[in-house]
């Protein structure tokens, strides 16, 4: 059962492919600007959340399975320790990428303030990129899931 | 009930007044905002964060690289919350 007005479902849909591509943004450019992985996903989810709300868990829940979820945010996980075990040669959690020239995010910027450059940072977008995945699927998981259990029998969803 | 509502009322700006003449003699003591005691730690990170790990946002090359421990740790945090509402409410949501 879903009632909510055509007011609210056509904001929603318009709305949601912009907080979809604001969050992605702050993830990628989470070692230029502030934000990151955890701020990024959570703009994300919270876009789903949104349409979680105007549209009713039931019909999300016919498109998105929350197990699907559930193995997005163990890839995230496993691919965050994973990238923090390529650095075991010296120590846990090093920057193995950064500094060496020519490799992915190799560059290192110029002292001081400067308008920041995407290919740098070494290790630490694609841990970004890992953490935001897992953040997006398991606050996406955890709201779609309260939502679907928290619905009354022929009430609002 | 109105009483009540005056005694609250009046612990509780007494409360207040008592914080407040407790925080005033320590004015003099703490440092001002942004003169921290001890600050090797910031002045490396800021002086060299950018060499060492090429990234632009300072925060960012703590968290994920300097103190990448801590981000593992709040990283465990989400997934044991998610596996948790996901243990408990799955029986009520597949019904």
């Amino acid at each position: 059962m879903n009632d909510t007005s055509k007011i609210i479902k056509t904001i929603s849909a318009i709305m949601f492919p912009f907080v979809t591509i604001y969050g992605l943004y702050v993830i990628m450019h989470g070692h230029l600007t502030p934000g990151g992985g955890f701020q990024g996903g959570a703009i994300v989810a919270s876009g789903c959340a949104l349409l979680v709300v105007a549209f009713g868990s039931e019909a999300i829940a016919k498109k998105v399975k929350e197990s699907d979820l559930s193995i997005l945010e163990s890839v995230g996980a496993l691919g965050f320790i994973s990238l923090a075990f390529i650095g075991i040669a010296t120590t846990f959690f090093y920057n193995v990428l950064a500094g060496r020239s020519g490799s992915l995010f190799g560059t290192i910027p110029p002292f001081g303030s400067n308008p920041g450059y995407l290919n740098s940072g070494g290790l630490l977008p694609l841990m970004n990129f890992a953490v935001g995945t897992k953040v997006i699927a398991g606050l996406f998981a955890i709201v779609l899931i309260l939502a679907i259990a928290t619905r009354k029998k022929g009430g609002r969803t | 009930m109105k009483t009540r509502t005056i005694v609250s009322l009046s612990v509780l700006i007494l409360l207040g007044v008592f914080l407040i003449m407790s925080i005033l003699p320590l004015s003099n003591v703490l440092r001002p905002f942004g003169d921290p005691e001890n600050s090797d730690m910031d002045d490396y990170i800021i002086s060299n964060a950018q060499n060492d790990t090429g990234a632009n946002n300072a925060v960012t090359s703590v968290v994920f690289d300097y103190r990448g421990f801590d981000t593992l740790g709040e990283a465990t945090v989400l997934f044991t919350a998610v596996a948790g509402v996901i243990l408990i409410l799955r029986r009520y949501a597949h019904e």
